[in-house]
């Protein structure tokens, strides 16, 4: 063997041995949990939502804290989380508008007006079911619940069917117009499982909304649905959400 | 990443939500499955239509059909093959649709298509279609030496044995393939409407029905399309039909679609009796949104017309031509029926909001990916691909081919 055979030589060994080298690790490794990589451990928890419907005030910072925070498309298509009026006039009529569409605060509607029996607003979520209908029909298992309880989209594997879209029974998902994947609320996932509270919740003025753990009974969530009448979105289809809310009128969908 | 500007998106969701009546979903502005998901159904039905049909010769021994056996069969074939393409083109991530081989589901009604598709497609209609041909592709294979004998001799898979014995063995295949394809045909389509039947989420598709009702939609859809098809090339060709085979075919639709429309009338009155949340706000979407594609296009022009003129075509005092055009009118309406019943299907579903509280509007859009003109283009590719399939596999038997018609 000559210099000029050995150099060239040596150019192909050492790569093709590297990716051997590494291939080999990666065959014989094994999936590190959770815990050991972050010292997070998902199976201690079981997230949910407390949402106090009479102390939201409607300014729509929720909204805006979760588009910034998450990368959700600014247009009014898309929304992780959006914030509902209802007016519930005396002769039963009840007129619904979502007021995230437009930035900036909404007005209660009229309280002057001498017909308006009721006037509130309802902000909504995914409502992270127990009994996701979204993961059951995923075709690929993209959308999928931790085991903190909280339901993910991978991006990486979506293939964008959009059954997922059609099987929520709360209008919660989207297709993200850039990624060509489906999205909805993670509870903000990257910042709860460092101990932070989602960014909605962050940034509520009126601690509208409350975020727990349900596992733990000295949690705020837990003690919040002790001390209040509790209802969930359409309990009829058995998703078993576990964004609950306090205070829900009966016209709320 | 294909991921396409979505200005002209933007632009569709502006113009759909200026036509938004009363309150939706913020996020429901988009309407997710588009025309290409309502072809698909439209494609698949016509499938597993024409194989039952065929069925009927190989299963049944009904002898009048057997003029349009090969027909029906190629008729499947020619569907199936663009069938998935709709689908394909209407994922956002096309370069992924693998994986619903490799890390399928299992709770998911969707997953489940490849392996039908496959099964289908593979392990049923190939294998019956190459035991009815194989006899003659070995023939015309050794027919000469150029490029099509050649072709021949590949489709035949290079067998050589035509002896009585090998004949039988085909008889015998074909029929076993036959018996199993009848369970898959309604798999194949009992799935379609599963997929709609089990969403709960909307009450417009979550019908335990919805399968059957999918499955004699194929049905009808299926015949009326091989009867379309068989008429026209007799045209085409300037042969005589068989009138004796068509009867029986007209027979057929008849009950198909007398049970069809029994099913939906069905599904109709259950909805109403029971009279559930979601009824104020289907009773507005059908008498407003889908009034004239529902009411006009699906019932009585879809279905009940051609009803009737089948009743007509029944008395005895039609003769022969008047019968022919009777049934070439028929089967033309009924395709634009089931077509508007897929379109109020997926379509319909989605003009509605999950509140119960708004209308939505679906603005279709005429080019692109997901536009009026792909829909145009895969509903016509299925007449291409049969002409193709037609002129290298032909129809008739190689000993009526010689004989004078």
């Amino acid at each position: 063997m000559n210099k000029r055979e050995f150099l060239t030589d040596a150019v192909l060994f050492f790569p093709a041995a590297s990716l051997v080298a590494t291939l080999a690790s990666k065959a014989a490794g094994k999936e590190l949990s959770a815990e050991t990589t972050t010292g997070y451990d998902p199976s201690l928890h079981w997230y949910g939502m407390g949402i106090d419907v009479d102390k939201c005030i409607g300014c729509n910072r929720c909204v805006e804290a979760c588009k910034a925070e998450n990368d959700v498309p600014t247009e009014p298509y898309f929304f992780r989380t959006w914030v509902e009026r209802y007016t519930i006039r005396n002769n039963g009529e009840t007129t619904v508008e979502c007021i995230s569409t437009k930035p900036g605060p909404a007005k209660q509607a009229a309280p002057e007006d001498p017909s308006v029996v009721r006037t509130f607003f309802v902000p909504k979520l995914c409502n992270q079911c127990a009994n996701p209908p979204c993961v059951q029909v995923c075709p690929v298992g993209a959308t999928f619940q931790t085991k903190d309880g909280v339901v993910l989209v991978d991006e990486k594997r979506c293939i964008g069917c959009r059954y997922c879209i059609q099987a929520c029974p709360y209008g919660a998902r989207y297709l993200n117009p850039h990624t060509r994947t489906a999205e909805k609320c993670t509870f903000c996932y990257h910042r709860v499982t460092k101990g932070l509270q989602p960014a909605c919740v962050e940034v509520c003025p009126t601690e509208a909304r409350i975020f727990g753990d349900l596992n733990k009974l000295s949690d705020r969530l837990v003690r919040f649905q002790r001390a209040n009448e509790i209802s969930v979105l359409k309990p009829d289809l058995n998703t078993a959400p576990k964004v609950r809310y306090a205070q829900l009128d009966g016209e709320v969908r | 990443m294909s991921a396409p500007m979505p200005q002209a998106l933007y632009e569709q969701l502006a113009s759909q939500l200026s036509q938004v009546i009363g309150f939706i979903y913020p996020n429901e502005v988009e309407t997710h499955w588009s025309i290409l998901i309502v072809i698909y159904p439209y494609l698949t039905g016509i499938v597993a239509g024409a194989f039952i049909l065929a069925s009927l010769v190989k299963v049944f021994n009904v002898v009048e059909v057997q003029p349009i056996y090969r027909l029906a069969l190629l008729t499947a074939l020619a569907f199936m093959l663009v069938a998935p393409i709709p689908l394909q083109l209407h994922l956002g991530h096309p370069e992924r649709a693998y994986e619903i081989f490799m890390t399928p589901q299992p709770t998911s009604a969707m997953a489940m298509f490849g392996f039908v598709y496959m099964w289908y497609l593979l392990g049923i209609l190939l294998i019956e279609v190459w035991f009815e041909y194989r006899q003659q592709m070995i023939v015309m294979a050794n027919r000469g030496r150029g490029l099509m004998s050649r072709i021949y001799a590949a489709l035949s898979l290079y067998s050589k044995d035509i002896s009585p014995q090998a004949l039988a063995f085909d008889k015998r295949a074909s029929k076993f393939v036959t018996i199993v394809g009848i369970p898959s045909a309604f798999l194949l389509h009992g799935y379609v409407g599963f997929i709609f039947g089990s969403v709960k989420a909307n009450p417009w598709w979550g019908s335990v029905l919805m399968p059957i009702v999918f499955l004699m939609s194929a049905i009808v859809s299926g015949i009326a399309m091989v009867m379309l098809v068989y008429v026209l090339l007799s045209l085409v060709r300037n042969e005589k039909l068989d009138m004796r085979c068509l009867d029986k075919v007209g027979l057929f639709l008849l009950v198909a679609i007398i049970v069809d429309f029994a099913l939906e009338a069905l599904d109709y009155i259950h909805r109403l009796y029971q009279s559930e949340e979601s009824i104020k706000i289907l009773g507005q979407l059908v008498s407003s949104k889908l009034f004239t594609s529902l009411v006009i296009m699906q019932v009585l022009i879809g279905m009940l017309l051609p009803l009737l003129l089948l009743v007509l075509v029944r008395s005895q005092r039609v003769n022969a031509e008047l019968r022919k055009l009777l049934y070439f009118t028929a089967a033309l309406l009924i395709q634009l029926g089931i077509l508007s019943m897929r379109w109020n299907v997926v379509i319909g579903g989605q003009l509605y909001s999950k509140s119960f509280r708004g209308l939505m509007a679906y603005k279709m859009e005429l080019t692109g990916i997901e536009s009026l003109a792909t829909a145009v283009v895969l509903l016509t590719a299925p007449f291409v691909i049969l002409t193709v399939l037609l002129n290298l596999l032909p129809t008739q038997h190689a000993e009526q081919r010689t004989a004078p018609t």
